[in-house]
């Protein structure tokens, strides 16, 4: 099987796509949206026709709320994203935006949230993605627990903990090139993704390591030993890649047409989900069943 | 062959009678099972106060936050918003002292005005009945009260402390409900002068303007307190101590988080996730007609059943569907999308193998499928198990559609499926049949 007589080729590229994303966290620097950190995001289009987006940043400059950001949004709209607004700033900011009533303005959207509420949806993001993860490898320890040989179950768990990984590093890349580039915020939308992600991600894996699993049992009622763990994993993905490339091109086509269809809440959220569908669906083939037969060597060799 | 074939008949007709009744009851304006459409899709405001209970002890907290949640509603009930939703929540993870109020309006979009209709504090007033006034004939004849019939005492709910409900206990009392009334220091002597001033005067009790008790002085009350005895109700009694709290919220609130979505966004939203939604069938139902040809076929069938009962389930229950929750939808259908194609090329391989016994083909197919199916399915369970348990409502919305989806569509991948896929086999199957189950390209 050609993956696995390459496996190292696709290892060192998932190598370097897996530390790319890491760099840039550390360079750039994950932007965290009101969600998580409090503020306002008031969404205002204007009927007639909006103003010259500097005559309105002139405005709001004369606002004591700090530093704000407002994009334009659509064909007639604007974003302004500012600190979290009493009820007197977020009138006064209503004011700047249409010029105290000279432009017609209709309020599309205004989510305001406090500080507090902010640092507590974080720790739930952080808690969620955490125990989904437990959890999935529990799982998996206990779903492959009658197949202990040549690599105990648990391991299972740990290689998919590790294509997850890669899985979820991967959109989070793309999600800085976004935040770097068109102000995407962190969000609650994003941390849904990414464990969305995690669902599909773990969903490829399986469908190989089930092959594997079963394969493996067909081998032991056969007492056919000459075939080598390398050969069934070699076999298992042979027999499955198809099926995973149909089910992700699928999905993929699901997220497409959310994200060209869908209209703007849900686009970044379908661009991290079609990053992930794509990664998840490489890693099932070329990481997990190259790591399993990495990690069952380990085991042999040093015995 | 015939009892499966009967099955899957049912199975079809309850599939197109649940569109039949999808659209029919979403067409019906007086139907009682519309969809029910989040604040997001369906414009509206989200309010979330910070209770501050940080001054009551705690056997008290639960039964404040209860007291904060019906004098909101009633607050807004007044203002005769439709299906506002109100409920109290604890903030987690280790800030499960904090207390919060939640307040939904559907429909109302001005944030000052709905601040405004929980914020008010109604109007309680104190005063005095007009002896030298006389109603006028028309007054007389609609039992109206004209508000120059009373005059102002500045006496107000701002002195009030609380007020509580008792019982007679000696006497003629016996049982009878009295409300007992607290001032404040300031409340105390602005009552006692009154009540000096003015025995044997009605002092009456406003409420927005409206008189809702009409309370003879008896005497002077120097100590702050007073007790509104009459022929009234214990249930009356009751209410007219909770009107009379109103004045005070019993636990002060902060507003610590606002969303409102104006009616064109919202709208603007719902169709955008519809047409994605529908695009996306149709390019996976071709997909999986050209690639699986009749197999496919039969998924593409069991898909829209699965897709129908989801429908109804979501109007049954009924889910509140947000954005997040077309979202997690319209996945919960790639999943069963997925587990079909599990299934057919599970399929193909037998096939393959064993080109005579079809039906062999499929049972053997779905059982091998099965396992994969499940061990992936649950997985995903877990994670909207686990995005349920923690999320807000947003990503609760999410999470709902989605765990039940994948769920249904579990169930539904191998009977619904299994069972069209093997109504339609002939035991004596041509070439033509053959044809039909050639799946994709030959291995």
């Amino acid at each position: 099987m050609f993956v696995i007589k390459h496996r190292k080729i696709f290892l060192i590229i998932s190598s370097v796509m897996t530390i790319i994303p890491i760099i840039l966290l550390f360079v750039w620097g994950l932007k965290p949206g009101i969600d998580f950190v409090g503020g306002s995001i008031l969404e205002v289009s204007y009927p007639d026709g909006r103003p010259d987006i500097k005559v309105v940043q002139q405005r709001i400059d004369n606002l004591p709320i700090g530093n704000y950001s407002v994009r334009p949004m659509g064909e007639n709209s604007y974003v302004a994203r500012t600190k979290f607004l009493n009820e007197n700033e977020r009138v006064a900011l209503l004011n700047s935006l249409s010029s105290n009533g000279e432009n017609k303005i209709v309020e599309e959207k205004l989510n305001s949230i406090g500080p507090t509420i902010g640092q507590e949806l974080k720790n739930k993001a952080y808690v969620a993605i955490l125990l989904s993860i437990l959890f999935i490898v529990l799982f998996i320890a206990f779903a492959f627990r009658k197949v202990s040989k040549p690599v105990s179950s648990w391991k299972y768990g740990v290689v998919s903990i590790m294509t997850l990984a890669h899985d979820i590093l991967i959109p989070t890349g793309v999600f800085l090139f976004l935040s770097k580039f068109a102000g995407a915020e962190i969000d609650v939308l994003f941390i849904t993704a990414l464990l969305a992600i995690l669902g599909y991600s773990i969903n490829d894996t399986i469908i190989v390591f089930d092959r594997i699993r079963e394969n493996l049992n067909i081998r032991y009622q056969h007492h056919n030993s000459r075939e080598t763990f390398e050969e069934t994993i070699g076999k298992s993905l042979g027999q499955t890649y198809g099926r995973s490339f149909n089910t992700s091109f699928t999905t993929f086509l699901t997220v497409l047409a959310l994200y060209i269809f869908g209209g703007s809440v849900t686009q970044n959220f379908a661009l991290v989900l079609m990053a992930g569908v794509i990664a998840g669906t490489y890693s099932s083939i070329f990481i997990a069943a190259p790591l399993l037969l990495l990690i069952s060597r380990e085991r042999t060799e040093k015995k | 062959m015939w009892k499966i074939r009967v099955i899957a008949l049912i199975l079809l007709i309850a599939g197109i009678w649940l569109g039949f009744f999808l659209y029919t009851s979403e067409k019906n304006p007086n139907s009682s099972f519309h969809f029910k459409l989040g604040l997001d899709l369906a414009s509206g405001t989200q309010l979330v106060y910070k209770a501050d209970t940080s001054k009551l002890e705690s056997k008290d907290v639960s039964s404040s936050m209860q007291a904060l949640k019906e004098v909101v509603e009633k607050r807004i009930n007044v203002f005769g918003v439709s299906e506002p939703i109100i409920q109290t929540e604890s903030g987690g993870l280790g800030n499960s002292d904090e207390k919060r109020l939640i307040v939904e309006l559907p429909g109302i979009t001005d944030i000052n005005k709905a601040v405004e209709m929980i914020g008010k504090t109604p109007l309680l007033e104190f005063k005095l009945m007009n002896k030298n006034y006389t109603p006028t004939e028309e007054e007389k004849k609609n039992n109206v009260i004209s508000r120059d019939a009373f005059l102002d005492t500045g006496l107000t709910g701002r002195y009030l402390k609380g007020s509580q409900l008792q019982f007679g206990q000696k006497g003629g009392f016996a049982n009878e409900p009295i409300v007992s009334l607290t001032f404040n220091s300031d409340g105390k002597d602005l009552f006692a002068k009154i009540t000096k001033e003015h025995i044997g005067e009605v002092l009456a009790i406003f409420l927005d303007g409206q008189p809702i008790s009409l309370p003879v002085i008896q005497q002077e009350i120097p100590d702050g307190s007073a007790q509104i005895s009459g022929k009234f109700t214990a249930d009356e009694a009751k209410e007219l101590v909770r009107n009379l709290n109103l004045g005070a919220l019993p636990v002060a609130i902060e507003l610590v988080s606002t969303n409102s979505v104006g009616a064109s966004l919202g709208k603007d939203i719902l169709d955008k996730g519809i047409y994605a939604g529908i695009i996306a069938i149709i390019i996976i139902s071709l997909f999986l007609i050209l690639w699986y040809r009749l197999p496919g076929l039969i998924s593409v069938l069991a898909l829209g059943t699965y897709i129908v009962m989801m429908l109804a389930i979501f109007k049954l229950i009924p889910v509140v569907l947000t954005a997040a929750g077309i979202a997690g939808f319209i996945m919960s259908i790639g999943m069963a999308v997925d587990a079909n194609i599990l299934i057919l090329e599970r399929m193909k391989e037998e096939f393959n193998e064993n080109r005579d016994n079809m039906e062999e083909a499929i049972k053997n197919g779905f059982a091998r499928a099965w396992l994969s199916i499940r061990d992936s399915n649950i997985t995903s369970i877990i994670i909207a198990v686990v995005l349920f348990w923690l999320g807000t409502s947003a990503v609760k919305g999410f999470a709902l559609t989605f765990g039940v989806g994948v769920l249904i569509s579990m169930i539904s991948a191998i009977s619904i499926s299994r069972t069209f896929l093997l109504a339609i086999l002939k035991k004596n199957h041509g070439g033509f049949i053959k044809f039909m189950f050639g799946i994709g390209i030959k291995n």
